[in-house]
């Protein structure tokens, strides 16, 4: 995964809170930040600002209506409409009679402010920029700089000695010294003659091809990194991450099966019935922006068959093909209950970072040396389940144990995962 | 010496001025190779850019990229669901109750579901009349995932809407309003059908409803319509027996739908020193045969006269030895009163009459609540068959039933092919349904609504476990469309449980829960709506024999049954429990018969076995080429032949085995008499057992009740002793070991109890086993390389003398080399009329397992838990482990089983590979597999366990392997030996207890209970 350009990032806030805090200066009336959070909180379920949701799109809804109208209709929207007021009614049809919640406990000063905040104005979209790469490589370039330099001083110990050397020569032969140098033998066939050294260096040789083939074998079928595209770009950073979001909301399954379970898009649904459109930190160097996201959003709903401008469902579903990440071979038993509610393991302890990954990839080998490095060390809470209290009790009174690892109650055994 | 011979290469060589001769004696070839027209051509040769070194290397590069982009890993999509049901959590499984009503099999049964799609089906422990949970019952999971089966409606030959196939129907029948058309069907047992059929029948008065059993009771059925008012079968509870005396009834099998090893087994095992008495007279070796404590070989005419004897004091025709045994039995049979019982399959209206008039008082028999599955009657289905072929019937529908294959006239065919008007329902395109000219397809019961009630006053449901798998309709809903009695069958049902069966409409869904309900609602079923008239089909029984002539019973086999679920590879590989044979049925004779008609059976150089061919005649009948197999016990003078083979049609080529014995069902009447000669030719059967006696071991140790009541155990079930420092000491002695044993007292030490005297040999265990743990089909050909897969494997041991115990004096009394040579041989052959012993022998999970030692690469491990485990994926198949085995019980894939064409079984397609077990994985070519006591279902328990937090429950491991959970009899006990309340941890201590081979010091977690004979006479 590509590290995350902060620098980018930070710029891109900067420019944002500027644009921020001059439109807050154009407002007049009303408190928009007391507004958006009022709005976030009673209104967002069910409007959006610029688009139809179960509700009519909310921004400039101050222009259309009268304000007085609108404290009416927002603090009891029923009973505007049993009076008999035309525009109530209209609008109550024009959404299928679905009954807007009253909100008595709003003041008319909430109100306001929730309508200064729907008065701002639709931010212009960002345009993605350029990545500029030359000024993060602070770190490369100083050990780049210090690589030249010691290749400078070893070119110019060289020349050195080669000076020193040829001086030498010219030294001793003014002083009429002989220099065998036609029968000395290059050095490529002393080394070639010297039997040692060449059986030395052909064992050195095999042994660290060996190794090289050894770590080259092993690694077939290790799909460590594996980090596939998926058919919706769906973001654990996002969801996991910035929304903090439980993993078992979704993988509910992990907690009562063997398999964790990818999430049937009717869970999706939950939330994206409301949440159409992409309004968190857009990552610009990659391309992550809101338009790009909000098309992702889309194939969601194309899958699911929700007519997000109807808001309802056509009944035509394209199942999802997702690309399997974390594929054990057929020859292995593994169980994410056993895992996640007996022995309580986080879910990143295998998976990694879930939360800051933007893709999603294979964190963890899962070889079989890696299970068992992990169950050799891992010591099993034997005090809150009775079903380890009781072998417990009876081990400690026979062999005076303490503590038991995932291996000592049997975890290494070849059946316990292979049949 | 040279040779003045001449050979000649070719006719032309006596053409002397031949130009071929010529040219030949010069080259090699007459006509010139053309070398010249690709290397004389100098230009393209050199002007081409690909030299042969380039080639060579193009393919060098080309292997090695193949290669290594094989290391890549394939793409693995995962779907999933759009909308999730609620109750399906991908790798939990569910399980549905409902039952089987094939119109063979009746049983209540619950169905384990993975991810919407049933792996296996196990019993319903809420049914307490849970009619035969059998091998068949088990392997019908398989038959769903059939893919030869009908994928739509069919109108002649073309498929169709069933909008297309309504109109076309009613149509027909309109057409033929003042003809006569026959509803021929299978027995249902269903309320609501029975209510649909009258419906339907008031709409068209001129059809006529039928029912068809394609192996008929229908004497019994008239016999007990004619004394208690109701067409029905008795009930039998033979837990209440003191002495059962069977005349020609094989209760343990298939007689009058079977189900009768539960009850039977409870009163099997001694208790308070007692047990009950089995007599059987018989001419076939039947289950009930093999496991009577006196069988009597007897021809089917003399049964009659057995039965007599019994009842009123007429030994006419009886030979002395027979009359003896017949006193003997009458003598128990008056001690015991009423708890004595007779029951007989004799197919006559006045036997079975005799039966019901003795046990009327028995507490063993249940006429309140008799059975209500079997309701056919033969004389209808007689008059059915001559009228079609006289042409008197214009239509014949047929449901569920199959009688151009099973009908006994060969004129049935033709004439069935020219009706004007036939419609088949039919899950296959099956004899029948492929000459009608309209098919309904239907659905498998799997995916079915309906009801059932097997005993009076019991009521159960069928529910759909999958959505059906093709366009299928049930009969039932096309019905309801007819005769617009609602939206629905399941609406119809529904309504009509709700007025009629439920106390209440909030009753359903516990009903539709627990799969079945006692009610004392009075539903008219079948077994009341029957013609006024009670037509009693009296046949006599052909005992008129010329010299030569045998008398044939017809049987159905454990594994086929009436060959409805022929395309089955897992019931054509289950070996049949008394001759361990596979993919076959044969003629068994007695060993007398066989060597006087020249009849032989031998084994090849391989082992396998080969038999003579003979031809069978009967009447006009004739059957070609029927293979036969000597049978120990086999009545003189009689043969057995089984129905449910020699189906052809929408069957796999595979499994079209076996000769159609459905052909000498004349008058229904499983009791013939034919004459048999021999022809060239041998058969290769596919047995799976070589050596048929024990010769004088204690591999099935048994004794008497007489000593078991009144001798210690250590007298007959003795510990093996072993010799050190030249002492003698027990084989469980800690010196005689020479391993270290581990403490296997905490946690959990798992053992699985078989008791050979409960153990009746119905092999449901085996295919339980099959569907649970993938095991493969191999077929035919391997099978008599001995290279069956079958983890688990019921063996059968005939005594080489009349009895077991005969044969252990006659060895302890070999003395010398001449003696034991010649004594040794003649114990090899089993006797005329054997005592036959089976044991289910599976791994044995020793705790110093020899197989663990021997492998080089530890594949094969113990567990802590007791189980030896094999690591599939860590084995190199060097199979040292199976060759030292003691058990034999490791079996090695010699070939890969799964996506094969060379075994096109149900693993060889998309369809039949539905069924595998997802928790189990399927193994490759090369490695060795066996029996893991089903690790993966404690396994699946213990975290169940530690999920909940808390201790696994008394007794949750209880009959957690799929062969215990099969069990009917509960002769297989699996369990956990330190929870001290499970019934495992009383039964390894019993006195009945020992191990297999344990002189050789293996200590098995398998452990076997001594088979207890009752030789009590009175």
């Amino acid at each position: 995964m590509k590290k995350v350009n902060y620098q980018n990032l930070s710029l891109l806030l900067l420019v944002f809170l500027l644009a921020f805090s001059t439109n807050t200066l154009a407002q007049e009336e009303g408190d928009v930040k007391a507004g958006e959070a009022l709005y976030k909180s009673n209104c967002a379920a069910c409007h959006k600002l610029d688009k139809k949701g179960v509700g009519p799109a909310l921004r400039n809804v101050a222009e259309k209506y009268d304000r007085e109208w609108l404290y009416k209709w927002i603090t009891n929207s029923q009973g505007l409409i049993k009076s008999g007021d035309s525009k109530a009614v209209a609008l109550f049809a024009e959404y299928n009679n679905s009954v807007m919640t009253s909100f008595p406990g709003l003041s008319n000063n909430d109100i306001d402010n929730i309508l200064a905040y729907t008065s701002l104005p639709k931010p212009e979209p960002k345009i993605a920029v350029a990545p500029v790469s030359a000024s993060n490589n602070d770190d490369g370039n100083l050990q780049n700089l210090i690589l030249a330099i010691l290749v400078l001083i070893l070119l110019l110990l060289v020349t050195m000695f080669y000076l020193v050397a040829k001086s030498l020569t010219k030294l001793s032969q003014a002083n009429g010294v002989e220099i065998k140098s036609a029968t000395k033998k290059p050095l490529w066939k002393v080394i070639v003659h010297n039997q040692f050294l060449m059986l030395v260096s052909a064992i050195m040789f095999l042994l660290v091809a060996a190794y090289f083939m050894y770590a080259f074998f092993m690694q077939i079928g290790i799909d460590q990194g594996y980090a596939p595209v998926q058919p919706i770009h769906y973001s654990h950073k996002i969801h996991a991450g910035a929304n903090e979001i439980d993993c078992n909301y979704c993988h509910s399954s992990a907690r009562k099966s063997k398999h964790s379970g990818i999430p049937s898009l009717n869970v999706c649904m939950n939330c994206h019935k409301n949440i159409s459109e992409y309004n968190g930190e857009e990552d610009l160097a990659n391309g992550y922006t809101k338009e790009f996201y909000d098309k992702e959003i889309a194939k969601l709903y194309d899958a699911v068959g929700w007519d997000d401008a109807e808001q309802s469902y056509t009944g035509e579903e394209k199942p999802v093909k997702w690309v399997r990440i974390h594929n054990l071979p057929d020859f292995v038993y593994f169980n994410h209950s056993q895992h996640v509610v007996v022995a309580g393991v986080e879910c990143q302890t295998c998976h990694g970072p879930v939360e800051e990954m933007e893709i999603m990839y294979q964190y963890s080998p899962l070889t079989m040396g890696w299970c068992i490095d992990c169950h050799r060390e891992t010591n099993v809470d034997l005090k809150n389940n009775d079903y380890y209290e009781k072998i417990h009790e009876e081990l400690s009174k026979k062999y005076n144990v303490e503590k038991l690892t995932a291996a000592e109650l049997g975890g290494l055994e070849c059946g316990k995962c292979h049949y | 010496m040279s040779s003045n011979k001449k050979y000649w290469k070719s006719v032309e060589e006596l053409n002397e001025n031949s130009s071929i001769v010529k040219t030949l004696q010069q080259n090699e070839f007459v006509d010139q190779i053309p070398t010249e027209e690709f290397l004389g051509d100098r230009n393209t040769l050199e002007s081409s850019s690909t030299s042969r070194r380039d080639f060579l290397k193009y393919v060098g590069f080309t292997t090695a990229a193949a290669s290594l982009a094989a290391c890549e890993g394939p793409v693995i999509k995962s779907i999933p669901y759009v909308v999730a049901p609620d109750e399906i959590v991908p790798g939990v499984p569910n399980f549905y109750a409902t039952s089987i009503a094939d119109g063979f099999d009746f049983a209540n049964v619950l169905i384990k579901t993975r991810e919407g799609r049933p792996i296996k089906v196990e019993r319903n422990h809420l049914a307490k009349h849970s009619g035969a949970v059998n091998a068949r019952v088990h392997a019908s999971v398989l038959s769903m995932y059939d893919k030869n089966r009908l994928e739509g409606p069919k109108v002649m030959g073309e498929d169709t809407s069933w909008i297309d196939f309504d109109k076309n129907v009613t149509n027909r029948i309109d057409e033929l309003k003042d003809e006569k058309i026959i509803l021929l069907t299978q027995s249902f047992a269903s309320p609501t059908t029975s209510e649909l059929i009258i419906k339907f029948q008031k709409k068209y008065p001129n059809i006529r409803h039928v029912i068809y059993d394609s192996v008929s009771s229908s004497e019994a059925l008239d016999a007990f319509e004619n004394k208690y008012g109701i067409r029905a079968l008795p009930d039998y509870d033979f837990s209440n027996a003191e002495v059962i005396v069977s005349v020609g009834a094989d209760f343990i099998g298939d007689w009058q739908g079977g189900g009768f090893e539960g009850s039977y087994a409870k009163r099997r095992i001694p208790k308070k020193g007692k047990m009950s008495r089995h007599y059987q007279f018989e001419s076939n070796m039947s289950l009930s045969g093999a496991n009577a404590d006196v069988r009597v070989p007897i021809l089917p005419s003399l049964q009659l006269e057995v039965l007599k004897a019994l009842v009123s004091d007429s030994y006419i025709k009886l030979p002395k030895h027979v009359s003896v045994l017949v006193e003997k039995a009458k003598k128990q049979l008056k001690k015991a009163g009423k708890k004595g019982v007779i029951i007989t399959g004799i197919p006559d209206f006045d036997a079975q009459k005799m039966v019901l008039d003795y046990n009327q008082d028995s507490v063993v028999m249940d006429v309140k609540s008799p059975r209500t599955t079997f309701m056919g009657r033969s004389s209808e289905v007689e008059k059915v068959m001559n009228d079609v072929i006289s042409g008197d019937i214009k239509g014949l529908i047929s449901v569920g039933v199959n009688p151009v294959y099973s009908l006994p006239d060969a004129r049935f065919r033709d004439a069935y092919k020219n009706l004007p008007f036939s419609l088949a329902f039919s899950m296959k395109e099956d004899e029948t349904a492929v000459l009608a000219q309209i098919i309904g397809a239907t659905p498998h019961y799997l995916e079915s609504w309906g009801d059932c009630q097997f005993k009076k006053g019991t009521f159960s449901l069928m529910q759909p476990t999958i959505r059906p798998l093709f366009n299928t309709q049930q009969f039932q809903e096309c019905l309801v469309r007819w005769t617009q009695s609602g939206s629905s069958y399941y609406d119809f049902l529904k309504d009509f449980w709700s007025n009629n069966i439920l106390e209440s409409s909030n009753q359903w869904n516990q009903a539709l829960h627990d799969g079945v309900i006692k009610s004392k609602a009075k539903v008219k079923t079948d077994a009341d709506t029957s013609i006024g008239e009670v037509l009693i089909s009296k046949k006599t029984i052909n005992t008129k024999k010329t010299s030569g002539d045998l008398e044939l019973t017809l049987y159905t086999k454990t594994g086929l049954g009436d060959g409805q679920q022929a395309n089955n590879p897992w019931l054509q590989e289950l070996p049949d429990p008394i001759t361990r044979t596979t993919w076959d049925n044969y003629i068994t004779i007695s060993a007398t018969d066989a060597t006087r008609l020249g009849i032989e059976n031998n084994n090849v150089a391989n082992g396998a076995l080969n038999g003579s061919y003979v031809n069978l005649f009967m009447g006009e009948t004739i059957i070609n080429k029927v293979p036969v197999l000597i049978q120990p016990g086999q009545a003189q003078g009689s043969i057995g032949l089984a129905l449910g083979y020699g189906r052809t049609s929408s069957i796999q080529k595979e499994m079209q085995t076996g000769v159609n014995a459905f052909s000498l069902y004349k008058e229904f009447s499983p009791i013939q008499t034919v004459t048999i000669d021999r022809i060239e030719g041998e058969h290769e059967f596919a047995c799976v057992q070589l050596h048929n006696t024990m010769m004088g071991r204690d591999i099935v140790r048994e004794t008497t009740l007489e000593v078991f009541n009144t001798k210690d155990a250590s007298k007959w079930n003795t510990v093996p002793v072993v010799s050190k420092d030249h002492e003698e000491i027990s084989v469980n002695d800690p010196g005689a070991d020479l391993w270290t044993s581990f403490d296997r007292t905490i946690g959990h030490h798992f053992n699985l109890s078989i008791d050979l005297n409960t153990c009746t040999g119905c092999g449901a265990c085996v295919i339980a086993c099959h569907a649970e743990n993938n095991v493969p089909v191999v077929g035919k050909e391997e099978v008599r390389k001995s290279r069956d897969m079958h983890w688990l494997r019921i063996d059968r041991y005939y005594s080489s003398e009349e009895s077991f115990k005969i044969d252990l004096d006659k060895k302890e009394n070999i003395s010398g080399l001449g003696k034991s040579l010649s004594e040794f041989g003649e114990m090899e052959n089993p006797s005329e009329n054997p005592q036959v012993a089976f044991m289910p022998v599976m791994c044995q999970h020793c705790n110093h397992a020899p197989c663990e030692t021997v492998c080089p690469v530890a594949a094969t491990s113990h567990g802590r838990q007791g189980q030896n485990q094999m690591t599939y994926n860590r084995c190199v198949g060097t199979r040292y482990c199976a060759n030292n085995c003691p058990y034999k019980v490791r079996r090695f894939n010699w070939f890969l089983y799964a996506q094969n064409d060379e075994f096109d079984f149900n693993m060889n397609n998309d369809l039949g590979r539905m069924v595998l077990n997802p928790d189990v994985v399927v193994r490759s070519r090369g490695v060795m597999e066996k029996c893991s006591f089903c690790i993966q279902s404690t396994q699946a328990i213990i975290l169940k366990a530690k999920r909940e937090g808390r201790q696994v429950k008394k007794g949750e491991f209880n009959d957690s392997c799929a062969c215990s959970a099969a069990c009917d009899t509960g002769a297989m006990r699996f369990g956990d030996i330190n929870d001290e309340e499970s019934i495992i941890s009383e039964l390894i201590k019993d006195d009945r207890a020992y191990h297999l081979l344990a002189e050789v010091g293996t200590k098995p977690n398998v452990v076997y209970q001594t088979k207890i004979r009752n030789t009590n006479e009175v």
